[in-house]
Order: structure tokens, then sequence, then C-alpha cells
């Protein structure tokens, strides 16, 4: 595309959770692919319907709890057995059993501080500015109101169509979202 | 209205929210308290006094940077005293958020959805004012980082078969964990503040701090995963803290803390500490800022009955404790059982048992369940009675041990009480200000609560 739409997408406010639910299936299913929805709480299937079903989120867990576990004992195994090496009480250099404490507590440290930084990564957060803001009646979407937008770079999308199949979808309004 | 009447009926008893509430009104209703309700008279006295305890605190803490823990009551044989009592009160007390938001999420409990931001809080300032202990009381606290393993000149490492050492690792990880957790649950509720405000610089400053956070559905998805799987790391996270703590004593070869019971007992005893925390901060919140539809008798009765639990297997602790005194054939134990009896600390003792394990059995009486000012009392009794075990654990066991030429009494200064009292102080005044500045209660956890966010397929 050598230039920019001026227009984002367009998008309708609906007023419950079960009307969003339904359009977002009946958008999905008319193919549009480029659609997002919008809701003050995490409606379940919701993120289904829109065409979203790989979540990276748990694997990037995985993999910051490996590194923290591994880190974590292998940081302990070198510090007290292979860098400075200190006699006990005549215990072993490798004492693992008492180690097993501190790898538990940086693997929850590390999958921890994944799993938050790694679903604000995926989810393309901090984003203070995003042109859905610009629609006045989006404000209630952090309220009470539910809405559905088809963005403009869906190949299916055309500015008379769109807006004609989303009228059939009953919104409670319709607006479109300048870019 | 049926609707209503059959998720009340599903849920039993006294019901999670009201009825006659809707998404629109659960979120002017928490919000307002922050965004639109003047700070009262009585806010203003109240922060006061936490602020002044809490200049006090900093006197206190000022005053043993000057002259060294001389300044407290420890002395060879007790080196523990107050500052170790303190600490194990504290990160006990934070252990009641975590359950709640971690534990009840996972078992479903979704009444935890209207306490569960508070506790969180609290949690987290907890933590912040145990912290302020054991870094004080290492002596020169302006070298306590010497407990992290970092690269030093001096050529050395940290001792990683000490439990004290595994403490740092707990304590620290608990309380990064704690605020990530509280934060992340604040974004979308950040989120509608800044919706909500009128005023052009909160909008940026909440703005800023929701991170732009849209509520788009893959988002949603992945924050919910995100937050099943934080609840699910925090869950052996908060077990283990305590646990931790409770190695400090039981890995020591001191009678009275030697024992394997002290474990499992010591999580119980943070959660039954918590629990009386939670209730006794929401139940004036509740009141003073008319949250009774949704801080419901069911949350004060639910609270009360985990406390009646967990101090039932406190109590099993106590009673495991002297049973292997007297069983175990050990003579160092079976005297610290009888000194704790008998000994010049024998008062003390017997106002822990009165205070943990025999005055809250009234709880058994629905009516008192029910009543907030009954569970207010109750719940001082329990804080009070738990910092006495600490108090006992720490103190009555090191006074006498093995040598009786070494035997000592324990006398605490003013400027252990004022650390102590100054905590409070430091506690109170950061929630004073939580409440005026975040949603004390998670407003989009609620909205999930009320029957029109039921979907089906």
């Amino acid at each position: 595309m050598a230039r920019r739409d001026p227009i984002y997408g367009i998008m309708a406010e609906f007023d419950s959770a079960q009307a969003l639910l339904d359009a977002a299936k009946k958008t999905h299913e008319a193919g549009y692919k480029k659609i997002d929805a919008y809701s003050p709480f995490p409606i379940e299937g919701l993120a289904e319907e829109i065409g979203f079903h790989f979540n990276e989120v748990p694997l990037v867990v995985l993999i910051g709890g490996l590194i923290g576990g591994i880190s974590g004992y292998m940081m302990q195994y070198w510090m007290a057995a292979v860098d400075y090496p200190l006699n006990i009480g005549g215990k072993p250099y490798h004492s693992w059993p008492a180690f097993i404490v501190i790898t538990f507590e940086m693997t929850i440290l590390f999958a921890g501080i994944s799993a938050v930084f790694g679903m604000l990564a995926l989810n393309g957060l901090p984003m203070p500015y995003h042109p859905v803001f610009n629609v006045p009646r989006f404000s209630s979407a952090s309220k009470d109101r539910f809405f559905l937008i088809v963005f403009s770079s869906d190949k299916k999308y055309d500015p008379a169509d769109t807006r004609k199949f989303m009228e059939g979808l009953n919104p409670r309004s319709l607006s479109e979202v300048p870019s | 209205m049926p609707e209503q009447f059959k998720s009340s009926a599903e849920i039993e008893r006294a019901p999670v929210i009201e009825p006659g509430h809707t998404f629109g009104t659960v979120t002017e209703k928490i919000s307002a308290i922050v965004l639109t309700r003047p700070a009262s008279n009585g806010w203003f006295v109240g922060f006061g006094i936490c602020f002044m305890a809490t200049m006090m605190l900093l006197y206190a803490l000022g005053y043993l940077f000057l002259k060294g823990i001389g300044i407290w009551g420890v002395t060879i044989p007790i080196g523990w005293g107050f500052a170790i009592v303190n600490f194990v009160w504290w990160i006990g007390i934070g252990h009641a958020g975590t359950l709640i938001s971690a534990i009840l999420l996972l078992l479903r409990q979704s009444w935890r959805n209207s306490i569960n931001r508070f506790a969180e809080a609290m949690t987290l300032f907890a933590v912040a004012c145990a912290g302020v202990f054991p870094a004080v009381h290492v002596g020169r606290p302006w070298l306590a980082y010497w407990l992290f393993p970092y690269p030093n000149t001096m050529g050395v490492w940290p001792q990683f078969r000490s439990p004290l050492m595994w403490d740092v690792f707990a304590v620290s990880t608990y309380a990064t964990i704690s605020a990530l957790f509280w934060f992340t649950g604040l974004i979308p509720d950040l989120a509608t503040l800044r919706d909500r405000t009128d005023n052009k610089w909160l909008r940026i400053v909440y703005g800023m701090l929701s991170f732009g956070w849209r509520g788009s559905a893959r988002h949603w998805h992945r924050y919910e995963t995100m937050y099943l799987l934080l609840a699910g790391l925090a869950t052996p996270l908060v077990l283990s803290v305590h646990t931790v703590v409770s190695f400090d004593f039981a890995v020591g070869i001191v009678p009275g803390w030697h024992t394997t019971i002290f474990p499992p007992y010591f999580v119980a005893g943070a959660i039954y500490s918590g629990f009386a925390m939670v209730l006794m901060l929401a139940i004036p919140i509740r009141k003073i800022y008319g949250l009774e539809d949704f801080i419901t008798e069911r949350h004060l009765q639910n609270s009360a009955k985990v406390m009646l639990a967990t101090g039932l297997i406190v109590a099993y602790g106590y009673g495991i404790e002297a049973f292997m005194g007297w069983y175990g054939g050990d003579r160092y134990d079976a005297f610290t059982l009888w000194n704790r009896l008998h000994g010049p600390y024998a008062l003390w003792y017997y106002a822990l048992l009165a205070c943990n394990i025999f005055i809250p059995q009234v709880l058994w009486i629905r009516k008192l369940r029910t009543s907030p000012v009954a569970l207010f009392f109750i719940s001082g009794v329990i804080l009070v009675g738990m910092w006495l075990e600490r108090f006992i654990i720490v103190v009555v066991s090191l006074h006498r041990d093995f040598l009786n030429s070494s035997w000592g009494m324990y006398y605490p200064t003013r400027w252990d009480f004022m650390t102590y009292f100054g905590t409070i102080g430091l506690f109170l005044m950061l929630m004073f200000l939580f409440l005026r500045v975040l949603p004390a209660i998670s407003i989009f956890e609620m909205r999930t609560l009320l029957p029109e966010a039921e979907v089906k397929e």
C-alpha cells in the first residue's frame, strides 16, 4: 500500500458482552480477518472468535522459568564449589540440597518477570496513543460498552460495503476511526 | 429480578455483590472514591497521625544509624530481639494478600475479587515494613547489599548453605512478584480511571501508568493467561516464603527452634495473622467508603472461617511442639517447654495461648462471624497473639539455652518500641495514600461477577 488510508477502521458499539461476541463471530465468519474487539473485562471465547488462537505467553513463562532455575543453580554451584570453595563443617562444596531453595526462588522470579513483561511485549504495550482513542465514545470501553472494529487494512474492507455489513449487526452506534 | 436471585442461590448464603448493580454503577462507585470524593477530615487526621508515626520511625532509624544497634535491647544471649520478631510478624501478615489473590483465584473463589486489590496492597506494604528490620539489624545497614551475590573486589561470595541467604532470595522474590501481581492487576483499572477523570494531568498520569491499555480481546486473552500463570507461580512462592523464614529457626540447633513442625505451622500462622489484618482493614474501609455492597457479610464470614481453620492448625503446631518437648526425651527441649510454662516469660506464653487459641474459638458462633465489630476486635486479638508467638519463639528460646551460665533476660528499649510502632504508622500511611489514589477494589474483576458478564457461545 503506497499511501495510508485516512480511515483506520470502522467501529461498532454494543451494549452487552453477548452482543459483542455474536457480532464478532458473524464478522469473522463473513470473511473479515483483520478485526479486533474491545471490552471492559475479559470475555470468554472472544479472542477465539476474532481468530486469535496461538497464545505465546505460556511458552515465554516456561523459558523464563527454565533460565531462572538453571542459572540460579549454576550460580550457586560456581560460587560455592568453583570460585570460592569454603569448608563449612566438612560439608561437600557441591552441597546440592542446600541449593534447592534459591534455585526454586530464582525459577519463580524469572518465570514471573517473563510472564508480566512477556505479556506486555506481546501486546505491544506500553502504547499511550492508539487511533481507537480518537473515537469519543471509546472512553466507555473501560466502563460498560463493547466495541468491534474492522481495520481498513483488511483485504475485504470496502468503505461502503463494510459499513453496510456492520449496520446489519445492530450496533448501538457506528463510527469511523480516523488514522 | 429472577436473574439475580439465581446467581445468589448458586453461591450459598449472602451474595458477593448486592443485587441491582450494573457495569456502570460498579465502575462509578469504585472510581468515585479516587476521582470525585473529597478527602474527609477524618482521612487527614488518620493520615496525619500515621505520618507522624512514620517520622518517628525515621527518627528512630536515624539515631540507630548514628549509634548502632546498641540502642536496642538486643544483647547476648538474645541477639535477635524485636527486629526479627517484627520482621516475621510483618512478613506473615503479607501472606494473606497473596493467598487471596493467587490461591483463591486458582480455586475459583470469585468472592475474592472484591478484596484482592487492597489485600495485595497490604502485602506489598507489609513486606516493605518487614524489609526494614533485617536491613537495619545487620548492624552496618549501609552494607546490607553485601547480602546479594554481586562481583566484588573482596573476592568473596555469599554462603548459600545458610538459611539466612535463602531468606534473602525468598523475601526479595516475594516482594518482586507481589509488586508485579499488584501492578498488572491495576493496569485495566488505571485505564478506567484515565477514561473517567476530568483532570487533564490526571488523565496523562493514569494513561501512562495504564500503558495505554485499550481492552482488546487479544490483549485480554494474553493478560488472563499471564494472570493465571502468575497466580500459579505465586502459590508455591507464598508457601515457600514463610517456610524459608521458619528455616531460619528450624535449621539452627537452639532448643525450641530445632523442630520439623515449623514450616507448616509458620505458613498457617502467617495466613492466620494476614486474614486478621485484612479484616481489620476491610471492616473500617467498607464502613467509611460505603462499600458494604461489594465487601459483604459473605466476605467477613469467609475470612472468619479461614482464620478459624488456620488458627486450629496453629494450635496443632503448639500442641506438637509441647508433645515433642515432653516425648522426645531431649532434656533441653523438655526444659524449653518447662521454661515457657513456668519461666520468667510464662505470662506471655499464657497470653499467647489465650489470644491465638482460646479467644478465636468464639468464631464458631455464626452471629459473631457476621458481626463486623466483633470480628474487628477478634482480629486485633489474633494480631497481638501472633506477635507474641514470634516473641516467644525468638526471645524465650534464646534467653535460656544449653548453658545456664549464659542465660539472660531481654529488655526492649524505647527505640525498639519506636521502630515497631513506626512501621505500623508507615504501613497505615501507605494504606491511606493507596485508598485515595488507586482503586481499592478491582473494578474489572468486579464487572465479571455481574450476571450480565456471562456469555454463551
